[in-house]
C-alpha cells in the first residue's frame, strides 16, 4: 500500500483536477438529512452509552411490591409486571438493540462485495454459479430464513450475527456486481489494466472505491432491516433472552397489559421508528453526499 | 400475443436450477443442527428406538448425496415426513395452512395497493409540493414501524378502544373471514405501502411528464380519465416487479402477524413447530415459502410482459 508506483504526467493533472472538486463540495452541514440522522443517531448512541448514569434504576432488578405502576414522577413512563421502570429498560434496551443493528451489516458488507465484485469482474462460470446460488438465497424471505436458522443455531447476540449475515450477504454481491460490470468497461479500468497492473490492484484500488457507494447506501438501509430483524426476534421469544433489556421483547411483555398499560406497548416501538428514521436520513444524506451531482 | 408468451417455457427452465436450490437449502438445514440430525430433531427426550428409525428415514447411515436423493425422492412422492406433534404427515398440515395465509397475503395486497395508489397520485401530482411531503414523511414513518407493533397498535385503537374489529382469530365463514382477517390484513398492507408508494410516485412522474401524457391533455383528458386512461397502466408497469419482489417480504410478514392476531396459517404453524421442536413441519414451510416465492417472481415476470408489449421474449425492453 505504501509502494508508490510512478504516476504518468496527464494522471497527475486528473488528480488535481479531483482533488479541485472535492473543494467544491458542498459542506456536509448544509445536507439536511446528514444532519438530521446523525442527530438521531447520535442521541441514541449517547442514550446508550450514557444508560447506567441517566437512571437511577436497575433495568433487570425485580422489584415486585412495584410492579405495573403507572407514570408518575418517580417513574415517568410506569413500571412493569416485575416492577421494572419501563424509562430504563427502554434505555438499556437502545444498547442491544443498536448495537446489533450496526454490527450485524458488517460481515455479510463484507463478504457480499467482496463475492459481487470477484464474480462481476472476473464473469464466467464463477459468475454464473454465485447468481444462481443468488438466487436460492433470494428465494428465502428475509425474516423467515432469520427465524429457521437462529432456531437451528440456538438463541443468543451470536446466532443473530451469523443468521443475518448468511441472509443478507445475497443483496450486496448482486448490488456491487451490477457496478463492477459497469465499471471495468470504462477507459480508466481499462488503462490501469493495460499499464500492467494485477487483477487484484484492479479491482481491490481502482474499481472497488468506485463502486462501493451503492453498497455503503443499501448498508443503512440494511440496518433499518437488521433492527427489526432483531426486534422481531426479541418479539417471539426467539432473540435475546430475558431478563436483558430489548425492545421487541417489551414489547411482547407489554402486549399481555395492552387494556391497562398501553405505554408498555407502545413506546419501544416508538423508540424503533425514531432509530429507523435516523437511519433512513443518515442513509439518504449519505448517498446526497456521494451522488455526482452534489460536487457542483 | 402468442409468440410474446412463448417464453414462458424458457423461464420456467431457468428456475429449475434455483427450485433445486431451494430444495438443497431445507435439506441442509437438518445437518447444521448441532450434533446428530436425528437426535437435534427429536429432542432429548427421545428414546433410542424412535432415534433409530428416524436415522433409517432419513437416510443417515449412507453418504450425504444419497440422503439429498432420498430427500428429493421423497419429496416427489409428496412425503415431507411426519409431524412429531400431529402424529400426521407434514405435508397434510401444510397444506391445510397454506389457503389461510394465502389469503391473508392476497387481501394484504389489495389493502396495500387501495392505500398506495391514491397517496402516490396525490404526491406525483405536485412534486415537492405540501402534500408530496406528507406522503413521503408516511413512507418514511412507515418503512420504520415494526409490523408486529402496528398490528398491536391497530389492535389498541380499533378493537381495544372503538371495538370496531375482534382482537383475533380467524371466524368460521366466508364472510367471517373477511372481517377477522381485516386488521392483520391492514396490518401487513401499511408495512407494503411505503414501498409501492415510492415506485408508483417516481414512475408516475416519469409517464405524467411523457410526450403522449401532453397529447391527451391538448386533447382534454383531466382528472380521474388521464389517469385511468393514460397514465396508470404505464406507472403500474415499473412497480409490478416491485410488488413481485416484496411477495417475499409479506409471506415473511405473514408468519409474525399471524402470532399477533392468533389466525391458523403457516406462520403459526412454523413458530408453534419452533417451539415443539417439530423439524419436518419447519422445514416442510421453509421448502413452500422458497417454492413460493420463485412461483411469484415467474408470475411478476409474466404479468410484466402482458403489461408491457415492449418487453421482448428475453425479458429486455426496447427503447
Amino acid at each position: 500500500m505504501t509502494r508508490t508506483i510512478p504516476v504518468p504526467a496527464n494522471n497527475r493533472g486528473l488528480r488535481r483536477s479531483a482533488k479541485k472538486r472535492s473543494r467544491a463540495l458542498k459542506p456536509w452541514y448544509t445536507n439536511t438529512s446528514l444532519v438530521a440522522g446523525m442527530i438521531v443517531i447520535g442521541l441514541l448512541i449517547f442514550v446508550a452509552v450514557f444508560a447506567p448514569i441517566l437512571t437511577p434504576y436497575d433495568p433487570i432488578q425485580q422489584d415486585l411490591r412495584h410492579a405495573l405502576q403507572d407514570p408518575s414522577a418517580a417513574h415517568w413512563f410506569g413500571t412493569d409486571k416485575y416492577g421494572r421502570d419501563i424509562l430504563t429498560r427502554l434505555l438499556w434496551g437502545t444498547r442491544v438493540d443498536l448495537r446489533i443493528g450496526f454490527l450485524s451489516v458488517i460481515i455479510p458488507f463484507v463478504f457480499g462485495s467482496i463475492l459481487g465484485a470477484l464474480a462481476g469482474y472476473f464473469g464466467g462460470w464463477f459468475d454464473t454459479l454465485v447468481m444462481r446460488i443468488v438466487d436460492v438465497f433470494f428465494a428465502f424471505p428475509f425474516l423467515v430464513m432469520v427465524i429457521v436458522l437462529v432456531f437451528i443455531l440456538g438463541s443468543g447476540e451470536a446466532s443473530i450475527y451469523l443468521a443475518i449475515a448468511a441472509v443478507s450477504w445475497v443483496a450486496y454481491t448482486k448490488i456491487v456486481r451490477g457496478e463492477v460490470i459497469v465499471a471495468k468497461e470504462l477507459d480508466y479500468v481499462v488503462g490501469a489494466r493495460l499499464s500492467g497492473m494485477s487483477h487484484a490492484r484492479v479491482l481491490f484500488r481502482h474499481i472497488g472505491p468506485n463502486v462501493l457507494s451503492q453498497s455503503i447506501i443499501y448498508g443503512m438501509s440494511d440496518i433499518v432491516m437488521n433492527i427489526m430483524g432483531v426486534v422481531t426476534l426479541g418479539y417471539l421469544g426467539l432473540g435475546i433472552a430475558p431478563p436483558t433489556a430489548e425492545w421487541g421483547s417489551m414489547i411482547l411483555d407489554g402486549q399481555e397489559f395492552i387494556t391497562s398499560h398501553w405505554l408498555q406497548a407502545t413506546l419501544p416501538g416508538l423508540l424503533v421508528v425514531v432509530t429507523s428514521l435516523g437511519v433512513s436520513w443518515l442513509g439518504d444524506g449519505l448517498s446526497e453526499q456521494l451522488s455526482p451531482e452534489r460536487r457542483k | 400475443m402468442l409468440q410474446r408468451l412463448s417464453f414462458i417455457p424458457v423461464r420456467l427452465i431457468q428456475a429449475i436450477p434455483v427450485v433445486f436450490g431451494v430444495t438443497l437449502v431445507v435439506f441442509l438445514m437438518a445437518h447444521l443442527l448441532p450434533g446428530d440430525p436425528a437426535t437435534a430433531i427429536l429432542g432429548d427426550k427421545a428414546t433410542p428406538a424412535t432415534i433409530a428409525a428416524l436415522r433409517t428415514q432419513l437416510g443417515l447411515d449412507q453418504p450425504i448425496w444419497n440422503q439429498y436423493g432420498l430427500f428429493v425422492s421423497h419429496l416427489f412422492q409428496g412425503d415431507l415426513g411426519t409431524s412429531f406433534t400431529y402424529q400426521r404427515p407434514v405435508v397434510e398440515i401444510v397444506l391445510a395452512a397454506i389457503p389461510v395465509t394465502l389469503s391473508l397475503v392476497a387481501y394484504s395486497l389489495t389493502l396495500a395497493l387501495i392505500i398506495a395508489i391514491p397517496l402516490a397520485a396525490i404526491a406525483a401530482t405536485a412534486p415537492n409540493r405540501g402534500r408530496d411531503i406528507v406522503v413521503r414523511i408516511y413512507t418514511l414513518i412507515g418503512q420504520g414501524m415494526p409490523q408486529f407493533w402496528v398490528g398491536i397498535m391497530l389492535i389498541l385503537i380499533l378493537a381495544v378502544n372503538l371495538r370496531l374489529f375482534p382482537v383475533g382469530g380467524y371466524g368460521n365463514t366466508a364472510l367471517e373471514h373477511l372481517y377477522y382477517l381485516f386488521l392483520p390484513a391492514l396490518t401487513l398492507g401499511i408495512a407494503l405501502t411505503p414501498t409501492i408508494i415510492r415506485s408508483l410516485r417516481s414512475s408516475t412522474i416519469d409517464v405524467l411528464g411523457s410526450e403522449y401524457v401532453a397529447t391527451a391533455r391538448s386533447k382534454g383528458s383531466a382528472g380521474v380519465t388521464l389517469f385511468r386512461h393514460h397514465v396508470l397502466r404505464n406507472a403500474a408497469i415499473p412497480t409490478v416487479s416491485v410488488i413481485g419482489v416484496t411477495m417475499g417480504y409479506l409471506v415473511g410478514g405473514s408468519i409474525v402477524i399471524e402470532k399477533v392476531f392468533a389466525i391458523p396459517g403457516l406462520g403459526s404453524l412454523m413458530l408453534n413447530s419452533i417451539f415443539t421442536r417439530d423439524f419436518p413441519t419447519i422445514q416442510a414451510v421453509t421448502l413452500f415459502v422458497g417454492l413460493f416465492v420463485v412461483g411469484v417472481g415467474i408470475l411478476t415476470d409474466l404479468t410484466y410482459t402482458l403489461l408491457d408489449p415492449r418487453v421482448n421474449l428475453t425479458g429486455s425492453v426496447r427503447s
